[in-house]
């Protein structure tokens, strides 16, 4: 199940973890990416709070929790290949595993064609 | 598309890094057009506008082209230009951004001893990178034995042009001023050479970050002198002998003293970029400075940044620390530029 936000991140569930990126409208918007830093392991975020920046050559921007819960590992391959997450944004560009502390927050989030249609307004 | 000083420009098209690489290793399309191009004239046309630069103007030689600043009376930067003798009148090119307030400062200032003439009919094109010499010759053969920062009046494709081996990206190259109803026709026609790809603001402030160019607005404006700019290499010997520009008190007993901070090139050492306002401290957490251009060099591969520290502090290979997103990372002060220029000899 992936479900989607305002702000341009995507989270894959599976089971009580869900792994979270940001999707290809964002890495277009973003431009090349030079430098991602994801926060630390084992930490606790709440929804909507700060979990990761993305650096592209232009600006460094944020990336928000999607769901509460206690983040389980960064993406190690973002270190020396950034640029994953233009190339693929959806997979091997992702860039935390979060553990879910409340999977009904889902429930409030975009599906993929809601999603579309959502970036279709933009 | 972005806006920038009154006009939608194109931030990029391929790409920022691509584009960046395109004109290190071939030849890269500017549309500058946005820049103020203006004329003086009058038999008093170079000592006239002594009066507002500290660059030597009386001693340009026809054809020949000089980076100057407009300084204010506290010895601060009002803009940065580039200055052509031709004939017994200058050509100048000035920032977009700050051209209303160049071409009044000069109406004002030089009433009566030279004519201004501001040339809003002619757009600007720069072609940029090592094989720009390759392509303007195919349309023009006589840019090719063209000097380093001269400028000529040449045809180009059969267009009446002025042509300048010069730029801002530390690589060799022209800038085309052509008359704006031809400049898509001539844009197109290099476009057209398969050594050339079109480049936009993204990728020309990355090269000029690595050429260790200075940004108006961003690495100098009126609260920084040229001397802690670390552009007193502008002010010829005859001009700090005997002054005559805004400030001259000011920036000649900086020269003689020294300044309290200098403009450095800054890299940090890890991967994380540190931006422009990145406080920078000693390695024992003083605050020295601050980050005035930074960002992510695609030729050095990695963070690359410009900024003023104190002169104590400013040797190459100090040690300091970029305070980003409230860690302190480690780096150097370091020589510019970052990437080597490679400007033509002729």
């Amino acid at each position: 199940m992936i479900r989607f936000t305002k702000e341009h991140e995507w989270i894959r569930v599976d089971g009580k973890v869900g792994t979270v990126g940001i999707t290809d409208y964002a890495q277009g918007q973003l431009g090349d990416v030079v430098f991602v830093e994801v926060g630390s392991v084992g930490k606790s975020l709440k929804q909507g709070d700060e979990a990761a920046v993305v650096e592209s050559v232009k600006a460094a921007s944020e990336v928000y929790a999607p769901v509460s819960g206690r983040v389980l590992e960064g993406n190690p391959a973002l270190a020396d290949d950034p640029a994953k997450v233009n190339a693929d944004p959806l997979g091997g560009g992702w860039f935390f595993k979060i553990e879910l502390a409340n999977p009904a927050e889902l429930d409030g989030m975009m599906d993929e064609p809601a999603y579309q249609a959502y970036v279709g307004t933009l | 598309m972005t806006p920038f000083a009154g006009y939608d420009m194109p931030l990029q098209y391929a790409g920022i890094i691509a584009e960046h690489r395109h004109c290190r290793a071939r030849a890269a399309l500017f549309d500058v057009s946005h820049m103020g191009q203006a004329e003086l004239t009058g038999p008093d046309a170079a000592a006239a506008l002594e009066t507002l630069v500290p660059g030597d103007l009386l001693g340009l030689a026809d054809g020949a082209i000089r980076y100057t600043l407009f300084t204010n009376e506290a010895g601060g930067i009002l803009d940065d230009l580039m200055v052509t003798r031709r004939g017994d009148g200058l050509f100048l090119v000035v920032n977009a951004a700050c051209k209303d307030q160049d071409f009044a400062h000069m109406a004002h200032r030089l009433e009566g001893r030279a004519t201004l003439k501001i040339l809003s009919d002619r757009a600007l094109l720069a072609l940029q990178g090592p094989e720009a010499a390759t392509v303007l010759g195919r349309l023009a053969p006589e840019a090719i034995p063209m000097g380093f920062m001269t400028a000529r009046d040449l045809t180009v494709d059969g267009i009446p042009c002025q042509v300048s081996r010069s730029g801002y990206t530390g690589e060799d190259g022209y800038e085309i001023s052509v008359p704006a109803d031809r400049a898509e026709a001539l844009a197109r026609r290099l476009l057209a050479q398969p050594e050339v790809a079109p480049v936009g603001l993204g990728a020309r402030d990355t090269l000029r970050l690595e050429a260790g160019l200075c940004l108006y607005g961003s690495d100098i404006d009126t609260t920084t002198t040229p001397i802690e700019a670390a552009l007193a290499w502008t002010i010829g010997k005859r001009r700090r002998e005997q002054g005559g520009f805004p400030g001259a008190a000011v920036i000649l007993d900086q020269l003689k003293t020294g300044p309290a901070r200098k403009r450095v090139g800054l890299r940090p050492e890890g991967k994380a970029p540190a931006r422009a306002h990145t406080e920078v401290t000693d390695a024992a957490g003083r605050r020295i400075g601050e980050i005035t251009s930074g960002g992510y060099g695609p030729t050095v591969g990695g963070p690359v940044a410009m900024g003023y520290v104190e002169t104590g502090a400013a040797g190459d290979g100090s040690e300091v620390r970029f305070v980003v997103r409230g860690s302190a990372l480690p780096g150097r002060v370091v020589k510019l530029p970052f990437a080597p220029h490679r400007y033509h000899r002729a």
